[in-house]
C-alpha cells in the first residue's frame, strides 16, 4: 500500500505475501493525496484570534511549527487532563480488547490499521504514557510509550481528520470510551499550533463574523429566502411570508446555512418556510429566522470547545435580543450534539426562555424544559400525532424512502422514532435499512466533523462506503429511491457518496417530505414536488 | 512484536524463580513484607489513581445514547441505553459491569450476505471476558477462608456451589481424597488463556497490543496454575499456610515468625499475587475503577432538562448583535431587515 | 476429463485462493478482518471483494462477457479505486489468477491450447478491470469539480454577496 509504483513483478509475482507486521509505532504515516482536507486560511485563523496563524502544507516536511512546540502540547496536553475527567479515564483504562476496532466506517472502508478507534487512540495514550505516567517513564515503548516527535505529530493531525466523532465505536466500548472525545480533545491541541484544516477553519471564521458558515451577510440571507418563497409560490400559489429578526416572536428558528445554499438542503429550507406559513395561517403561530444567529451547524466543536462555545452563544443571545418564547432547532447533526449536550452549560442558563410548550397542541416538552430548544422533528412528529397538519402523503408515493440516521442526533441525543413517525405519516413507501446499520448503529455519512470538502474526495468515499453498502441493500431489494435524513452535512455529503456507491439515489431532508404532502390554505393543484419533479398522477398534467 | 509478549513471558519466569528458592530461604520477606507492602501499594495506589480521576472536572453530560431519548409520552423511551433517570443510570452501569452489555452488543445478530442470520465469533470476546470476571470473583471469594476464622457459611456456601464433584483415589500408591475440584479456577485458567491466545492469533488484536496487555495475563495464568497445582497434585500445607494467612490479617506476622513447611510453590503464588497488586494501580487494570466514572456511561441522558454545570465554565469573547449590526447595518436598513439603532442614531453615537 | 472442466470442479478452490491473494494486498491486520466477517453491512469491502472474484472465476471458466465482466467487477474495483492502492495495484489482482490457474493444472495442460485461452481471458478481463478503474477515477474528479459547483458558494461571492473574513469591514 506503497505510494511509489511498485517494478512489474512485484506486482505479479507477489511473493511478498505474508510480510511480518511491522509494530504500529514503526510504520511511518503516509499523508496521501485525497485523504486530507487543505491547511487553514492564516486568515481565518487570525481572525477568530486563535494561535500560530500561517500558512502551512500538510505534504510538505516543514510544518512552519512554533519553537516552543513539544512545550504548548505538553502543557496544552496536561491542562486538559484536569479539565476534563472524560480524557484522563480514556487515557488510562482502554484494555485493547479489540472490540471497537472493525466497528468505525473508516478503518471498514479504508482497511487502514490506524483507523481502529483504538489505535486513534493510542496516537494520543502512547505519548500520554511517556510524559505523564510512572510506567511509560520507566519503561518506555514496553509500556506503550513514545515521544512526541514531529512525525508523531503528523501521524495524529493525519489520523484525527480522519474520525468524523461518530461515536459509533464508544457504544460497543465496555467502558464507553469514546473517540470522538478524544479527537476532540487532539484537534483542540492541534489547534495550539494552528494546525487546523480549512474546512473548517474559514466556516468558523465566517460564523463568528457574519452568523453563518459561508459568509452570507444579512441582506444577502433574506434575498436567499426570498428565492424560495418565489419558487414556493410557483409550485404551490402561495406566498409564504417568512419573519426576519423579529421581536417578540413566539418562536427563534435556527438551522445550519446548508440548508440556505446548497442543494438538496434547499429543498428542505423550502419545506421549513412552507410548515411555518401553515402553522401561522392556521394557528397564528409566529415564527422567526435570524440573520444574526443564522448558522445552526457549529464547525467550532471540530475546532475547540472554546470555539464551539463563541459560535453558539449566539443561540442564546439573539433568543434573548428577540424576547421569544423559546427556540425551534432545524435539521442537522452535528448542532444536535452541541444542543443537547454542550449548549446549556456552556451559555445557559437560559431563563430569560420558557419550558417549550406547542401552543397548537399544548405539549410541553418536558425533555427540553431547561435548554428550551426543540429540534423540529419532535415538534412535527407532536403536530402530527395531534392531528394539526393537513397531509395527502400520497403525493410522495412516486418516492421510495429509508432513513439514515445522523450519528450525532442518534449517539448524542438518541432521536430515532420522532423522524421515522414523522416519515411513515407524510409518505407511503418506507423501509428500514438492515438492523446492524441503522439507530444507534448508524454508519456516518463519512463526511462528518468537517471533513466534508471536497479535495478529501476519496477519504469521504471510503467512509462512506459502510452506509452506502446498506443504502445499496434497500435500493436493490425494495426499490429505494429516497434516502432521508435530518442533518446538513448528510445532505452535502451523500448526494456524492450515493453517486459513487449507488448511483440513482437522491437525498432528502424529512421537512422536505412533510412540505410535499402539507396541504397549505388557498393552495392551487399543485402538479410538481418542491423538486419541480411531477407529483404522481401529475406525469402528464406537467407536460 | 514478539518481543512484547516475550519479555512479559520472561518476567513472570524470573519471578516464579525469585519465589521459588527466596521463598523458602528468606520466608519473612517473601511470606510477610512482600505481600504487606503489596496491600500497602495496591491500596495507596488505587486511592491515589481514583482520586486523580476524582479531581478532574466533568465539564460536559456526554452520555452515549444507544436507544432512543425521552421525547414526548407517546414514543416509547429506552430507559437503560438511554436513560433520563438515576435509576436508569444505575440499571445502565450496572449491567454494563455485571454483564459487560457494551461489549455483547458486538455479538448481536448478523446477516450473511445470502440472508442468513448467524452469530459472529466476536461472542467468545465477551464471554471469555465475563467467564473471567466472574471467575476471578469466586476465586477471591473463596480465599476468603484463608483470612477469616471461622469461615462465614456464606464463604462455606459459595465453595459447595463452585467445587462440581468431589472423588476419590484410593490405590496403594496414590491414596488421597481429591477435594472437590473448583469450577472457578479451572475456568479461570482457561479464560485466561483464551484472551492471550485471542491476543496472539488475531492479527487486529496482536497489532495493537503491548507488553502490558500480556504481562498481567501471564501474571494471573502463572497464579492460578500454581494455584491449581498446589490444591490438586502437588499438596502443600494448607494449616501452615492458613496459619501464616491469619497472621497476616490479625497483624501478628509483625513478629517476622513464619511457619514451618510451606512449600516453595506457595512462595510463587503469593509472590504473583503480591506483583498483581502492587502492578494494578499503574496499569490498565483500573479500569475496574475507571468503568464506574466513565462520563459517557454513568450520567443521565437528559441534558436538554436538568442543565448541567461545568466548573470552570469561563466567558469567551463573542461577535454581539450590536457589533454585527454594526457592520451590516446600512446594508440590513436597505434590505428592509430590522434593526435595533437607525444609521442616524449610530452616526450621531460615533460621533459623541 | 478436458482442462477447463477440471478447473471448473476446482472452481471453489481457484476463486478462494485468488481471494486470498486479493486480501493479502491489504495490510494483515486488516485482512483478516475482510476474510473474517461474514456480515455484508459490517464488512462490504470483503463483501464486495469475495462476490466479485466467485462470479468472474465462473465466468472466465464458461464464457467471458464483457458487459457482465464489467458488472461483476465494477464493486470490487470501485473499493480499490478509493483506497491506497496505485493504479497497478487496483486492477492487477486481475493477473494474479495466472499463477492460481497454473498450480491447480499441473506442468501437464500448461501449454494446452485451453490454457492459452485462459490466459488471453484473463488479459481481456485486466484490460476491462482498467476500464472500470478509470471510470472510477473519473467519477471521483468529477465529483471533486461538481461539488464545488453545487455549492452556490462562488456565485454568491461574484454577485458580492459573501464577505471573506478576510477582507476589511464594512466592504
Amino acid at each position: 500500500m506503497a505510494d511509489e509504483t511498485p517494478k512489474p513483478s512485484e506486482l505479479l509475482s507477489k511473493i511478498d505475501y505474508h510480510t511480518p507486521s511491522t509494530h504500529w509505532m514503526d510504520v511511518p504515516v503516509n499523508i496521501r493525496k485525497g485523504m486530507y482536507c487543505y491547511a487553514s486560511n492564516p486568515k481565518s485563523v487570525e481572525y477568530l484570534g486563535l494561535p500560530n496563524a500561517r500558512a502551512w502544507n500538510p505534504i510538505e516536511e516543514d510544518w512552519k511549527l512554533p519553537e516552543n512546540w513539544q512545550q504548548i502540547l505538553h502543557e496544552g496536553f496536561k491542562e486538559r487532563l484536569e479539565k476534563f475527567r472524560s480524557i484522563k479515564v480514556f487515557m488510562d483504562i482502554c484494555v485493547r480488547c479489540g472490540a471497537c476496532a472493525d466497528k468505525c466506517h473508516f478503518f471498514i472502508g479504508t482497511g487502514d490499521p490506524k483507523n481502529m478507534p483504538v489505535l486513534r487512540a493510542e496516537l494520543l495514550r502512547s505519548v500520554y504514557r511517556n510524559d505523564f505516567t510512572l510506567m511509560g517513564k520507566l519503561l518506555g515503548r514496553f509500556a506503550g510509550a513514545r515521544p512526541m516527535s514531529l512525525a508523531v505529530l503528523k501521524e495524529w493531525w493525519y489520523y484525527l481528520f480522519q474520525c468524523t466523532e461518530c461515536r459509533r465505536c464508544s457504544l460497543y466500548c465496555p467502558y464507553g470510551i469514546d473517540t470522538a472525545e478524544i479527537t476532540m480533545f487532539g484537534r483542540e491541541l492541534l489547534n495550539l499550533l494552528g494546525l487546523n484544516i480549512d474546512w473548517i477553519a474559514t466556516p468558523v471564521a465566517n460564523c463568528y463574523r457574519t452568523g453563518n458558515h459561508l459568509g452570507i451577510q444579512p441582506h444577502a440571507f433574506k434575498d436567499m429566502l426570498e428565492f424560495f418563497v418565489d419558487d414556493i409560490e410557483e409550485i404551490t400559489g402561495v406566498r409564504v411570508e417568512p419573519n426576519f429578526n423579529k421581536k417578540g416572536a413566539d418562536i427563534l428558528f435556527i438551522t445550519p446555512s446548508g440548508d440556505v445554499f446548497a442543494d438538496p438542503g434547499t429543498y428542505t429550507c423550502m419545506g421549513y418556510l412552507m410548515l411555518f406559513h401553515f402553522l401561522k395561517e392556521k394557528y397564528g403561530l409566529d415564527v422567526t429566522w435570524s440573520t444574526y444567529a443564522s448558522e445552526g451547524g457549529n464547525f467550532g466543536s471540530f475546532t475547540s470547545h472554546e470555539t464551539m462555545k463563541r459560535l453558539n452563544a449566539k443561540m442564546y443571545l439573539e433568543a434573548k435580543r428577540l424576547g421569544v418564547k423559546w427556540i425551534l432547532g432545524g435539521e442537522c447533526g452535528h448542532m444536535w450534539l452541541v444542543i443537547n449536550q454542550y449548549m446549556d452549560t456552556m451559555n445557559g442558563p437560559a431563563d430569560f426562555l420558557e419550558v417549550p410548550v406547542n401552543p397548537i397542541t399544548g405539549t410541553r416538552f418536558d425533555n427540553a424544559a431547561s435548554t428550551k430548544m426543540v429540534h423540529l422533528s419532535e415538534f412535527t412528529a407532536d403536530l402530527i400525532k395531534h392531528g394539526k397538519l393537513d397531509l395527502k402523503p400520497e403525493r410522495n408515493d412516486n418516492k421510495i424512502l429509508t432513513f439514515h440516521d445522523s450519528c450525532n442526533p442518534s449517539r448524542g441525543m438518541g432521536m430515532f422514532d420522532e423522524p421515522r413517525y414523522v416519515i411513515k405519516n407524510v409518505a407511503n413507501h418506507f423501509y428500514d435499512m438492515p438492523a446492524n446499520t441503522i439507530r444507534e448503529h448508524t454508519f456516518c455519512c463519512g463526511s462528518g466533523s468537517g471533513l466534508n470538502a471536497g479535495e478529501n474526495m476519496e477519504e469521504r468515499m471510503a467512509g462512506g462506503l459502510p452506509r452506502a453498502n446498506a443504502v445499496k441493500y434497500v435500493h436493490e431489494k425494495y426499490g429505494v429511491n429516497m434516502l432521508a435524513c435530518v442533518c446538513a452535512i448528510d445532505r452535502a455529503a451523500l448526494p456524492a457518496s450515493m453517486a459513487y456507491w449507488v448511483p440513482g439515489m437522491q437525498v432528502t431532508g424529512v421537512t422536505e417530505l412533510v412540505a410535499n404532502a402539507l396541504v397549505l390554505p388557498g393552495e392551487q393543484e399543485r402538479t410538481t414536488d418542491l423538486r419541480g419533479e411531477p407529483l404522481p398522477g401529475m406525469e402528464e398534467a406537467d407536460e | 512484536m514478539n518481543k512484547f509478549y516475550l519479555s512479559s513471558l520472561l518476567a513472570v519466569f524470573v519471578l516464579a524463580l525469585i519465589a521459588w528458592v527466596g521463598g523458602p530461604s528468606a520466608p519473612w520477606l517473601f511470606g510477610i513484607v512482600l505481600p504487606y507492602l503489596a496491600v500497602i501499594l495496591f491500596v495507596y495506589g488505587v486511592a491515589r489513581r481514583v482520586m486523580g480521576w476524582s479531581r478532574s472536572a466533568v465539564p460536559f453530560a456526554i452520555p452515549t445514547t444507544g436507544g432512543q431519548q425521552r421525547s414526548m409520552p407517546w414514543i416509547k423511551q429506552n430507559k437503560i441505553d438511554n436513560p433520563s433517570t438515576h435509576l436508569g443510570v444505575f440499571i445502565r452501569m450496572a449491567l454494563e459491569i455485571l454483564t459487560f452489555r457494551s461489549l455483547f452488543r458486538n455479538t448481536r445478530m448478523k446477516m450473511t450476505h445470502e440472508g442468513r442470520f448467524s452469530y459472529n465469533l466476536e461472542i467468545f470476546l465477551w464471554l471469555g471476558a465475563i467467564a473471567f470476571h466472574y471467575a476471578f470473583l469466586t476465586t477471591l471469594v473463596r480465599h476468603m477462608r484463608f483470612f477469616l476464622e471461622p469461615v462465614p457459611l456464606c464463604i462455606q456456601a459459595i465453595e459447595a456451589v463452585d467445587s462440581f464433584f468431589r472423588f476419590e483415589i484410593s490405590y496403594d500408591a496414590i491414596q488421597f481424597g481429591l477435594p472437590g475440584v473448583y469450577i472457578s479456577g479451572i475456568v479461570l485458567l482457561a479464560a485466561v488463556v483464551y484472551l492471550f491466545l485471542r491476543r496472539l492469533f488475531i492479527a487486529k488484536v496482536r497489532y495493537i497490543s503491548l507488553a502490558q496487555d500480556y504481562f498481567p495475563l501471564f501474571l494471573i495464568m502463572g497464579i492460578a496454575f500454581t494455584g491449581i497445582l498446589m490444591r490438586y497434585f502437588t499438596k502443600v500445607d494448607i494449616a501452615a499456610i492458613k496459619e501464616l494467612t491469619m497472621s497476616l490479617v490479625t497483624f501478628k506476622a509483625l513478629s517476622f515468625k513464619v511457619p514451618q513447611g510451606i512449600g516453595p510453590l506457595f512462595y510463587v503464588h503469593l509472590a504473583f499475587v503480591s506483583t498483581l497488586l502492587i502492578y494494578f494501580p499503574f496499569s490498565k487494570l483500573m479500569h475496574m475503577g475507571g468503568v464506574f466514572l466513565s462520563p459517557t456511561r454513568n450520567l443521565a441522558a437528559n441534558t436538554r432538562e436538568v442543565r448541567h454545570v461545568n466548573p470552570w465554565n469561563y466567558p469567551v469573547k463573542v461577535h454581539t448583535y450590536e457589533a454585527y449590526e454594526n457592520e451590516f447595518r446600512d446594508k440590513m436598513v436597505e434590505a428592509g431587515l430590522p434593526v435595533d439603532k437607525m444609521p442616524e442614531e449610530s452616526a450621531e453615537e460615533e460621533k459623541e | 476429463m478436458s482442462v477447463m472442466a477440471q478447473l471448473v470442479s476446482r472452481k471453489e478452490a481457484i476463486a478462494g485462493k485468488w481471494l486470498a491473494r486479493v486480501i493479502d494486498t491489504y495490510p494483515p491486520e486488516t485482512a483478516r478482518f475482510l476474510r473474517g466477517q461474514q456480515d455484508p453491512f459490517a464488512n462490504p469491502v470483503g463483501q464486495a471483494t469475495r462476490h466479485s472474484l466467485n462470479t468472474l472465476v465462473d465466468m472466465l471458466l464458461a464464457e467471458l462477457d464483457e458487459a457482465a465482466a464489467r458488472t461483476a467487477l465494477d464493486p470490487v474495483i470501485r473499493v480499490r479505486a478509493i483506497q491506497a492502492f496505485t493504479p497497478a495495484q487496483a486492477v492487477g489482482f486481475v493477473f494474479d489468477l495466472k499463477p492460481i490457474l497454473r498450480e491447480s493444472l499441473g506442468p501437464a495442460a500448461q501449454n494446452s491450447e485451453e490454457s492459452a485461452l485462459l490466459e488471453d481471458r484473463i488479459d481481456r478481463l485486466a484490460l476491462i478491470a482498467f476500464d472500470v478503474y478509470m471510470q472510477c477515477r473519473e467519477k471521483i474528479y468529477e465529483l471533486k469539480a461538481n461539488e464545488m459547483k453545487n455549492t452556490t458558494y462562488k456565485a454568491f461571492a461574484r454577485a458580492g454577496l459573501i464577505k471573506d473574513p478576510d477582507q476589511g469591514a464594512g466592504q
